[in-house]
């Protein structure tokens, strides 16, 4: 289907659990808005193996400075920041995303909500699964001036959780990651009332499991991968181990639930997507500066995300994680081990194959981002990998998290559309007349 | 490929002929340029049934593998020399260019002689380049190690002594020796007598660099990637005996310390390119490897793993790939500029080096506060034009001459 050249998608309609959501991340940005007069302390801290429970138990507010430049990047927001911020040295080869938090730092620290963002009190840095966390919090801590806290979880590299590892990380909370939020805080964490939050994430969690798998119906009722990143707003950030998160995903669920029982599928930029002619699973985050040019170019070729490795970042709930009320710190541990970028890339294979064939998807599809060495570097040999394990064909493109210049829209559609194009004569011939590889696949990717 | 010409031309720095030293430089030569690892294999052939362990930047623990009985080999890249075919297609154009070259040489069949590959974590290009490792050669040992964040020696401490020990059995269950505390007490006086070496190379350079250029020290400490402490301590030794002998005269060059290159290496036609521009690099990071641990390690420790595991976390030097966690960002350089009298920095970053990169205006910033003049470019470990950063580099050390400051 040809695009007018420059139109842009429309956004997909709002649900009630939208709505609810917008609401409860704007009542947070408010609370933060006036912290300082409040006297509440602010805790900067990262999406992966983020310790909100904790953080809130004691009454401490977070700010996640990733989820700042997403929102940035979506606002259009982040060229300038980004270009801020190589005018004061970084440099162009490194991770956008820190680049958008500096520039937006040194532009007077606007948040989403055009409030301004508090200047954090503590840096905690969950270096969980990225690098560049470590140096992210360095550079805001020359910035800021204010103590950083950091907690070091040991990465998987075989899939394979050691009591060595847990006990790591254990004895890092215990000994250095709580004594500095209690000092922060002016009082001891009550570790019944921690309890009680945990209790309320494992709920939230169940019911973001079922929404996720939900998709295995057909037609799917969700995107898992543009609609997926709204679901997951509230768990992956401020919201886990609150009543509201509870309430939220209740909603979210009961919304899901209607559409399987209409046989409808997930709202896209193209209206309702109840014909579904191509199911795909996709690894690596979306673009944020051009995020519904992007869904829409999967939409209007009837194409559905079931199931999406971001959208894990924050948790990998669906293979049986959830908060366990009765270990506080070492569920804390098993979270901040397993989300999905802490695993090694065999495990990482297995996953993506594991969702092509429990998802029954036609296709896989890589968006490897220049930004992001953490999910990118070894992104080609995932893309054989999977494709040998599943035999269902992979497409890759490259664009970028919140920089605009990276993301090539002609290019990105042009590859987009082979792809799928690919994949719908796929279905309608003899599957095993065509081979697995793609001309979207390796081969498209270094031409 | 050709050496670089002035290295091989001149037998002494400053164009000398009879050079005392010409026999040492020569052995480091020999084996910077056996990409073939063909030393690692007379090695093997000497000691049948003894591992080969290649290793990736920046810091592993060698007097570890040594103590099992183990080679261990620091593994670098394929530099200028090799011929990326197959590389390329497994990294994006976006990644840093030591680990396609690093795949190129695995695929080719240059690392067959390594028995085994460990993965520091000193990034997430190495630590996911350690995941296709095992998914390319699942039937070689591949193993992540986790170095601490935290110095804390009851709980970073602790764990890293897990690692360690993981490692030990591993190889141990693949023909190594197993851990022995006394075979571990020599691994650790042979390394200590390494790092004195080094030390005393380094301050050959700060007080006579027109005796030691930075490219030769380059190549004497990069001899040690694939020989054992000890006899890589013989080499250093011998050359820092003989180097007084060698004649010549200072020049009128700017002191530099070159700081980025701790992991990907640069060309050493580039280090050669930034003496030429009037740079004497008085102290560097490349191979920072071998430099981590400042000082000696407790070779008499009743507990010598626990020394070495120890020394990680109190002696480990302020690199981009750790966590700085008391002191201030940037301060080590200062006092590496001061302590080698250098009149500026130079930051050498490989491109897409995102440890190196990040730190950068960190360390920039550290610097202007001191006051102290910079200058930086990127490079990749197979350019072959330096030109441009030749003019740069001449055109800094002139501005730091006439004026002090470059900034
Ligand atoms: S490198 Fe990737 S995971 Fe790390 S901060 Fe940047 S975008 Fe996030
Ligand atoms: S050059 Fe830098 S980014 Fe590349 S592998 Fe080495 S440390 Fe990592």
């Amino acid at each position: 289907m040809a695009e007018a050249p420059g139109k842009t998608a429309p956004a997909a309609a709002k649900d009630d659990s939208q709505k609810r959501q917008k609401d409860m991340i704007g009542a947070h940005f408010a609370k933060l808005a006036r912290a300082k007069e409040n006297g509440q302390k602010v805790v900067y801290t990262f999406v992966p193996g983020n310790l909100t429970e904790l953080i809130t138990a004691l009454d401490l507010l977070p700010v996640l400075p990733e989820i700042n430049a997403l929102q940035s990047g979506m606002r259009k927001k982040s060229a300038v920041y980004i270009a801020e911020a190589e005018k004061a040295g970084h440099s162009e080869d490194v991770c956008t995303y820190v680049k958008c938090d500096i520039g937006m730092l040194k532009s007077g620290n606007i948040g989403p909500t055009g409030e301004r963002l508090p200047e954090p009190d503590l840096l905690l840095l969950s270096y969980t699964g990225c690098f560049t966390f470590l140096k992210w919090f360095e550079l805001l801590q020359q910035e800021y001036h204010c103590p950083v806290v950091m907690l070091h979880v040991p990465y998987q590299p075989d899939g394979v959780v050691t009591p060595a590892m847990r006990q790591y990380i254990v004895d890092q909370l215990e000994n250095e990651v709580v004594p500095a939020l209690e000092k922060l805080a002016g009082k001891k964490l009550d570790r019944d009332y921690l309890a009680e939050k945990l209790k309320l994430s494992a709920q939230a969690e169940d019911d973001l499991v079922w929404v996720w798998e939900s998709a295995r119906h057909k037609p799917s009722p969700i995107d898992g991968y543009f609609a997926g990143v709204y679901y997951i707003g509230p768990i992956f950030s401020a919201f886990r181990g609150s009543q509201d998160a509870v309430d939220y995903y209740r909603l979210l669920r009961s919304e899901v639930q209607a559409r399987i029982d209409a046989g409808k599928g997930p709202t896209t930029p193209d209206g309702d997507l109840d014909d579904q002619a191509v199911r795909l699973v996709v690894e690596g985050p979306p673009n944020w500066t051009s995020f519904n040019d992007f869904w829409h170019m999967f939409s209007k070729e009837k194409a559905v995300i079931v199931a999406s490795t971001y959208t894990r970042v924050g948790g990998l709930y669906d293979l049986g994680f959830r908060h366990d009320a009765a270990d506080p710190l070492g569920t804390l541990a098993d979270y901040c081990l397993g989300c999905y970028t802490n695993l090694g890339l065999p495990s990482r294979i297995e996953l993506l194959a594991k969702y092509v064939r429990d998802y029954s998807a036609d296709g896989f599809f890589i968006n490897s981002v220049k930004s992001c060495n953490s999910f990118s570097a070894g992104q080609l040999l995932m893309l054989r990998e999977v494709e040998k394990k599943t035999g269902v064909p992979g497409g890759f493109i490259e664009s970028d998290l919140v920089d605009p210049r990276y993301f090539g829209k002609a290019n990105i559609e042009n590859r987009v559309q082979s792809y799928l194009q690919m994949l719908h004569a796929r279905r309608d011939r003899s599957l095993s007349q065509i081979p697995a590889r793609t001309t979207a696949g390796v081969q498209g990717v270094l031409s | 490929m050709t050496p670089p010409q002035d290295i091989q031309r001149s037998p002494q720095p400053n164009g000398r002929g009879n050079d005392p030293c010409a026999t040492f430089i020569g052995r480091a030569r020999t084996l910077f340029d056996d990409k073939a690892l063909d030393h690692v294999k007379a090695w093997k052939a000497a000691h049948p049934g003894a591992l080969a362990i290649g290793h990736m930047p920046i810091y592993t623990p060698r007097p570890l593998l040594e103590a099992l009985g183990c080679l261990p080999v620091a593994v670098f890249g394929g530099g200028e020399e090799v011929d990326i075919i197959r590389g390329d297609s497994y990294f994006q154009s976006y990644i840093c260019h030591i680990p396609r070259s690093t795949i190129e040489l695995a695929l080719s069949g240059t690392y067959d002689v390594l028995d085994g590959m460990v993965f520091p974590s000193i990034c997430d290009v190495i630590r996911n380049l350690s995941g296709m490792w095992k998914m390319l050669f699942p039937d070689r040992y591949a193993a992540y190690l986790d170095l601490p964040q935290n110095f804390n020696s009851s709980i970073g401490g602790r764990f890293y002594l897990h690692e360690l020990r993981r490692i030990a059995n591993d190889l141990t269950a693949r023909g190594a020796l197993p851990l022995d505390d006394d075979r571990l007490c020599r691994a650790l006086a042979d390394e200590n007598r390494r790092r004195r070496a080094i030390a005393r190379l380094d301050a050959l350079r700060r007080t006579d660099p027109w005796r030691c250029p930075a490219s030769e020290a380059y190549l004497l400490v990069r001899a040690g990637a694939g020989l054992l402490a000890a006899e890589h301590a013989e080499l250093l030794e011998g050359f820092v005996e003989a180097a007084p002998r060698r004649s010549g005269r200072p020049l009128d060059n700017v002191r530099v310390v070159l700081a980025g290159s701790f992991c990907e290496q640069p060309p050493l036609d580039l280090i050669v390119a930034l003496e030429k521009a009037g740079c004497d690099i008085v102290d560097d990071d490349f191979q920072l490897g071998l430099r981590t641990i400042e000082g000696d390690i407790n070779e008499e420790a009743p507990d010598p793993l626990a020394a070495l595991a120890q020394a990680f976390l109190d002696q480990g030097r302020a690199t981009a790939s750790r966590y700085i966690d008391k002191d201030e960002k940037g301060r080590a350089l200062i006092d590496q500029v001061q302590a080698a009298q250098a009149d500026g920095v130079v930051f050498a970053a490989a491109s897409f080096c995102d440890p190196a990169l990040l730190d950068q205006p960190m360390l920039e910033t550290a610097l202007a506060k001191a006051g102290v003049p910079f200058t930086s470019f990127k490079f990749a470990e197979n350019n072959g034009q330096f030109q441009t950063i030749r003019e740069q580099a001449g055109a800094f050390s002139d501005s730091v001459k006439l004026w002090g400051a470059a900034h």
